[in-house]
């Protein structure tokens, strides 16, 4: 067993040493061999050694890479935000270096060898974790959108703001999360009868502190220590965050600092003054966690340009906090007609889904949407049903219908329709 | 070669002893003791008992009722000054008209169109003001007011929004008993699943 297998590894070897040699002999004949007949038909890559390894990948060509677009306060550098080129990226996952961001003062440096996670309150006893402890616990891991409650706040203007789609609702992400089912530790504290909300508070210096209903900690809520397979980065909340799967960003807690149990809400600024929906009666409703059904066409969209009629693929993004997306469907006319666009695998709870659908542009002025049904059958709406249910004094949670133009010269714009 | 700044969670290292742990016992007590200990009923208790001055240092939440509110107080005359010193530059100078958000809006209620956002509408607890400047006020320098200069600033900022007589000492009694006008038009969005 042994020896088959040492002797298996030195002909890998030997084939690594001598094997590329053998495979151009082996593919090509004669004459098609060495420099006298090389004049151009090679790739040029083929004749010259590659460069070497590199510790951290980086994008081919940094200048040129999707970037987040920053949106920051002039005098208070770390409030505000920068946003995911959803327009730039395929697939579901977001990379980890393009993840959004929502900072309310910075983003803290913090020192994972002091690092500590206290868990108080309405508890049996009052813990503290520290990361090496955390990270012994067993794990879990899900692949989950993240959505600033805030997203896509533009669109609740009279006109239909021009920008790439990334950047009117990019503040939402798709990764990969791992880390220890929050339950495991309350578990291990001992929640009292009275433990019915969690206060969880980061680190940052906006202490940004919000309560949760125990149901959902209890539920599905993380602390999640990886992202993508590596630690949670710096600007997502290392060493530790909260993932509340589906539930408005503030919610995911970045920096973790303390969890404190109580039996209600602590009412705080971020609780109650902002993400706070103000509604058309003139109340304004708190605690409005669930992202809704939503969906966006990020190819073609906004800055984009069709060169000629012809072939196009649609593709876009579809989420919803409640569940899976069911159906998505897309229309070419502005919504007269609309047919069914394929949903790609996999379709996950609480996670972007991409769908596709193949459109031939005739060349005439088009205009794209995409609707996205959950489990419940529950649609998103087109706009003017969502102003005419909610108001116009809305700043969160905008989920309506988005809508592109396609120009008779290919040019692509944001419009509502 | 690993930088030694980089940081290594011994995650799988660690996993990988208790499992070899796990698999002596097993040979030395038996099949049936291993499945327990293997089970899903086992859990790694790792968590450390906080000292008394370790709870003390955590977070002091401020709740809606009061509770969590601390010793001293102020008045408007001195919160003026600080407000002048601390909070003018970006909220105006008497709260209105800055960059940052408004501090005093119009008191029409909410069911306008594009209602001011001020104190005395939009926020429907006194106390969360005390939590949330101590927390977050100012950014150049948060963390940094005294309990009794806390106080003098939401005493002024109180005094622009109508809510307490010119001069009125405030501190936890005061923010607690403080009914603010707005608050009946909050309500939860939120519904307890089945």
């Amino acid at each position: 067993m042994n020896k088959k297998n040492t002797s298996r590894r030195y002909s890998r070897r030997k084939f690594i040493q001598h094997g590329a040699g053998g495979v151009a002999g082996a593919l090509v004949t004669g004459s098609a061999l060495g420099a006298d007949s090389a004049s151009g038909e090679a790739p040029a890559s083929w004749k010259v050694p590659g460069r070497g390894f590199s510790n951290y990948g980086q994008p081919r060509d940094a200048r040129n890479s999707p970037i987040r677009w920053i949106s920051a306060d002039r005098s208070i550098a770390g409030n505000g935000v920068s946003w995911t080129p959803l327009h730039q990226l395929e697939g579901m996952i977001t990379p980890n270096g393009l993840h959004f961001e929502r900072h309310h003062n910075g983003v803290p440096e913090i020192d994972p060898a002091t690092w500590k996670l206290t868990v108080f309150g309405q508890v049996e006893k009052a813990l503290v974790f520290d990361l090496n402890a955390l990270h012994r616990y067993p794990m879990t891991s899900r692949i989950a959108f993240i959505e600033c409650g805030g997203n896509s706040n533009s669109m609740w203007r009279p006109q239909p703001a021009q920008a790439p789609a990334g950047y009117l609702h990019g503040l939402l992400s798709c990764s990969e999360w791992t880390g220890v089912p929050l339950s495991l530790l309350l578990r291990e504290a001992g929640l009292k009868p009275d433990a019915k909300w969690l206060v969880a508070d980061g680190l940052d210096a906006s202490g940004v502190t919000v309560s949760v209903p125990i149901s959902k900690v209890m539920d599905d809520t993380i602390v999640a220590l990886y992202q993508n397979g590596e630690p949670v980065r710096p600007e997502n909340g290392f060493p530790a965050r909260l993932l509340v799967p589906g539930w408005e960003g503030i919610v995911n807690v970045k920096w973790l600092n303390s969890l404190q149990l109580s039996d209600r809400p602590l009412m705080s600024r971020f609780d109650t003054v902002s993400y706070t929906d103000l509604q058309k009666d003139g109340k304004a409703e708190r605690f409005t966690f669930e992202m809704g059904i939503k969906s966006l066409i990020t190819s073609p969209s906004p800055g984009q340009s069709l060169p000629a009629p012809g072939f196009y693929e649609l593709s876009g993004l579809a989420w919803t906090g409640n569940g899976v997306v069911t159906r998505v469907e897309v229309s070419a006319d502005g919504g007269k007609t609309w047919s069914q666009a394929r949903l790609q695998e996999p379709v996950l709870d609480k996670a972007l889904t991409r769908f596709r659908a193949p459109w031939h542009w005739n060349g005439a002025r088009a205009i794209l949407k995409s609707r996205a049904y959950d489990a419940l059958g529950q649609v998103q709406p087109e706009r003017e049903v969502l102003l005419r249910a909610k108001g116009g004094n809305q700043y969160y949670h905008y989920n309506a219908i988005i809508s592109w133009s396609v120009d008779t010269d290919g040019s692509v714009h944001h419009v509502y329709a | 070669m690993v930088p030694s700044t980089m940081y290594m969670p011994e995650h799988g290292f660690c996993r990988q002893v208790r499992s070899d742990a796990l698999a002596t016992v097993c040979l030395l007590i038996g099949l049936l003791l291993c499945q327990e200990a293997l089970g899903e009923g086992i859990t790694p208790g790792l968590g450390r008992i906080p000292s008394a001055a370790e709870l003390a240092n955590v977070s002091t939440h401020i709740y809606a009722d009061g509770s969590g509110l601390p010793a001293g107080s102020g008045d408007g005359l001195q919160g003026e000054k600080i407000y002048a010193s601390r909070c003018a530059s970006c909220h105006g100078g008497a709260g209105q008209g800055g960059s940052a958000m408004e501090l005093v809006g119009d008191r029409a209620l909410l069911a306008t169109e594009f209602p001011d956002r001020g104190i005395a509408v939009y926020w429907p607890y006194a106390p969360a003001l005390f939590e949330y400047i101590n927390r977050s006020m100012p950014p150049d320098k948060p963390y940094s007011f005294s309990a009794s200069e806390l106080y003098s600033v939401i005493a002024h900022l109180l005094e622009l929004n109508g809510l307490i007589e010119p001069g009125q000492r405030v501190d936890a009694a005061v923010l607690t008993a403080l009914q603010m006008p707005n608050k009946d038009n909050f309500r939860s969005g939120y519904v307890e699943p089945e």
